[in-house]
């Protein structure tokens, strides 16, 4: 793609961001810049303060310290229209009160574009109408939101997104009740956003849709260990063991097109095998040329070598019944 | 963008236009509703008056002299009155709605209503004029909203301060409830006790001249800011945080909007007493008319609102000898009428 390489200027910089509660830290020294163009994902445990680094990030509680800057300028004045005119936020599910349609729902993202007491004219309808036209959903336009289904919910909220023609899209774990092949056209629609020069962030459980979507990583471990590099440098077997306590493998897969990407699985077990002081992943994952066939090893592996410590946990729940 | 997604566009958007155009039309109507209304309340009537005969010997140098009298000292500026009070309650309503995220708030809700019940109450108590009590009644309900909103304020430091602000809402309300519970224990049970009762009641038949220029200016200034701020009601109807993310002033949108309610509410409470469910149902009749989206809504209720009060009031000062108090008409027509529309509503 030759149109990225023209926008190669950080949209979004994060220094030494220090965020939490009543002045009380939750997160400390959060330092990373987002690209034009470029995804960043979160990743992280429960309870290592994700969620507190995203309100700070969108605004809508204060820094503690450090700063945030947006197209190089810090952020800490800018009224809320201003930031609302940069930063478009997607949430995990949006909860209607009541049954707006889905254009009227889009074009409520025309909202930081128009004066407090005026309300939106042909222009930004036409501009919200393009944004579902962008996304091809613009055959539901018509529709009450309520009666939408988890997948056509999420591409509207990201519509309502596109209609405030931000430069950055955040986005709280945009997979998150979503069926496994609306997931992947999800994520398949954001790297085609990028490709119009959005940034995005987003928060995800899934370390494969890091490996899907590329670009960068912000693994939050506990005790503020973070970890920060492009996805392809930092994303590994140790960072990910580190981050989420249990063991995974990595290993690539090809697509019919030749195409070779990298998959992550955990192993079933790894705690105990982990206590026999006994580790397969790195075999695994050199032994075999896909990820498939690295399932088919450690399956066989692990069952062979948790044996000894399965059976009385096997046993125990017997009694139990 | 290619030629297919352009001809799209052009389908889409006017269908979109076309629904737009039919809210409009409905509006349009609702006014028309509301000017027919109004000319057919001040001619009905224990005495009655024909608009037609009256035009023609207005003229005339020897023009009916009771008729005139009726139409404008005393029916007339009591059927302006009930169109106001009932638009302004239902416009609170539908504001309050919105900004609340739930269909089953009243404008009641932070206490407006009981303070000005209590101000009243506290009026009569102290032998105070119609006017007198009138201005007590505005500010204790305007007072008691103020010391919600600042309770909440100094409860909340999270963003999310809709929940503590409705749980102090319901503090103050229970709070001048009792008191008003108080004042009726101290007062004369011969006089001032069934006054008050009586006030509480709700009801229209004391309304002259001079309250309209009261109402007038909360009505101008309290409803004037909810119809402009209505694309916000919306957006704030997504929530606090996507209404923030959206580029609204969460805050400042929501001091303002409480604030023009409360002025619309204290004043209609002020003048014509406790008057229920206009509030709750008028909205909902509205958004089954014209859909949620408040560009459309709050003209709609607020048009509806005044026709229902101003028919409420033909009944309530026509079928029987005496007056028959708001309340119990609004209640009785409102609460199988809600049912209807929670039946009927697929958009509730």
């Amino acid at each position: 793609m030759p149109t990225i390489d023209a926008f190669k200027k950080p949209v979004l910089n994060v220094n030494h961001l220090a965020c939490g509660y009543d002045g009380r830290a939750v997160v400390t020294d959060v330092t990373f810049s987002v690209q034009a163009g470029e995804v960043l994902t979160i990743l992280g445990p429960n309870g290592v303060g994700k969620t507190t680094l995203f309100k700070t990030l969108l605004g809508f509680m204060p820094a503690l310290s450090g700063e945030m800057r947006l197209c190089g300028e810090d952020v800490s004045d800018w009224t809320r229209k201003r930031f609302a005119s940069v930063v478009a936020y997607i949430p995990q599910q949006h909860n209607p009160a009541f049954p707006f349609s889905v254009s009227e729902f889009v074009l409520m993202g025309r909202t930081p574009s128009i004066g407090t007491l005026s309300t939106p004219d042909a222009h930004d309808a036409q501009i919200a109408h393009e944004a579902l036209v962008r996304l091809g959903i613009e055959s539901l336009s018509e529709r009450d939101y309520t009666s939408l289904s988890g997948g056509e919910r999420q591409m509207v909220l990201i519509a309502r997104a596109l209609a405030q023609q931000p430069q950055v899209l955040v986005m709280d774990e945009p997979c998150a009740s979503l069926d496994y092949g609306n997931q992947v056209r999800l994520l398949e629609q954001v790297i085609d956003l990028t490709h119009d020069g959005l940034s995005v962030v987003m928060t995800t459980h899934d370390p494969n849709h890091a490996f899907m979507v590329g670009g960068k990583v912000f693994c939050m471990g506990r005790s503020e260990h973070f970890t920060y590099g492009a996805v392809s440098d930092v994303l590994n077997e140790r960072t990910l063991q580190d981050l989420y306590g249990v063991e995974v493998g990595i290993a690539p897969a090809t697509a019919s097109d030749g195409t070779v990407v990298n998959g992550c699985i955990p192993f079933l077990g790894s705690a105990a095998r982990r206590e026999a002081g006994r580790g397969s992943v790195v075999e695994a994952t050199s032994v075999s040329p896909n990820v498939h066939t690295a399932i088919a090893t450690d399956k066989s592996n692990a069952v062979d070598k948790s044996n000894a410590t399965d059976k009385p946990n096997d046993r125990r729940f017997r009694k139990a019944l | 963008m290619n030629k297919r997604s352009d001809k799209q566009i052009g389908t889409t958007s006017s269908c979109s236009r076309s629904r737009r155009g039919r809210s409009i039309a409905i509006i349009v109507g609702l006014a028309v509703i509301l000017v027919v209304v109004f000319l057919l309340s001040v001619s009905i009537g224990r005495y009655g008056i024909d608009l037609g005969d009256l035009a023609a010997s207005l003229g005339d140098s020897e023009c009916d002299g009771t008729s005139f009298n009726v139409l404008f000292h005393l029916r007339g500026p009591r059927v302006v009155a009930a169109a106001a009070i009932g638009a302004m309650l239902a416009c609170a309503g539908c504001a309050y709605q919105g900004l609340f995220r739930n269909p089953l708030v009243s404008p009641d809700l932070l206490g407006a209503s009981a303070g000005a019940c209590f101000g009243a109450a506290l009026g009569i108590l102290m032998g105070l004029s119609g006017f007198g009590m009138q201005v007590l009644a505005f500010a204790s309900g305007v007072a008691a909203v103020s010391l919600a909103y600042g309770l909440s304020k100094k409860l909340s430091k999270a963003m999310s301060g809709v929940l503590v602000l409705v749980l102090c809402g319901l503090v103050i309300q229970n709070l001048f409830t009792a008191f008003t519970s108080a004042i009726k224990f101290m007062a004369d049970p011969n006089s001032q006790l069934p006054e008050i009762t009586f006030w509480l009641m709700g009801g229209l038949a004391n309304v002259r001249e001079d309250d309209l220029l009261w109402l007038a200016v909360p009505l101008v200034i309290g409803c004037g800011g909810m119809f402009a701020m209505r694309w916000r009601l919306n957006v704030m109807s997504c929530g606090d945080e996507e209404a923030a993310s959206l580029g609204v002033n969460v805050k400042r949108t929501r001091l303002v909007v409480v604030a023009c309610a409360t002025l619309a509410t204290s004043a209609a409470v002020s003048v014509a007493g406790m008057v229920g469910w206009v509030g709750l149902i008028i909205p909902h009749l509205a958004r089954f008319l014209v859909g949620p989206d408040n560009r459309f809504l709050v003209p709609a209720s607020f048009l509806l609102g005044g026709s229902f009060l101003v028919l409420v009031d033909d009944v309530c000062r026509s079928v029987y000898t005496t007056e028959i108090p708001l309340s119990i008409l609004t209640a009785i027509i409102g609460a199988p009428l809600f049912v209807y529309l929670i039946y009927h509503s697929r958009r509730l």
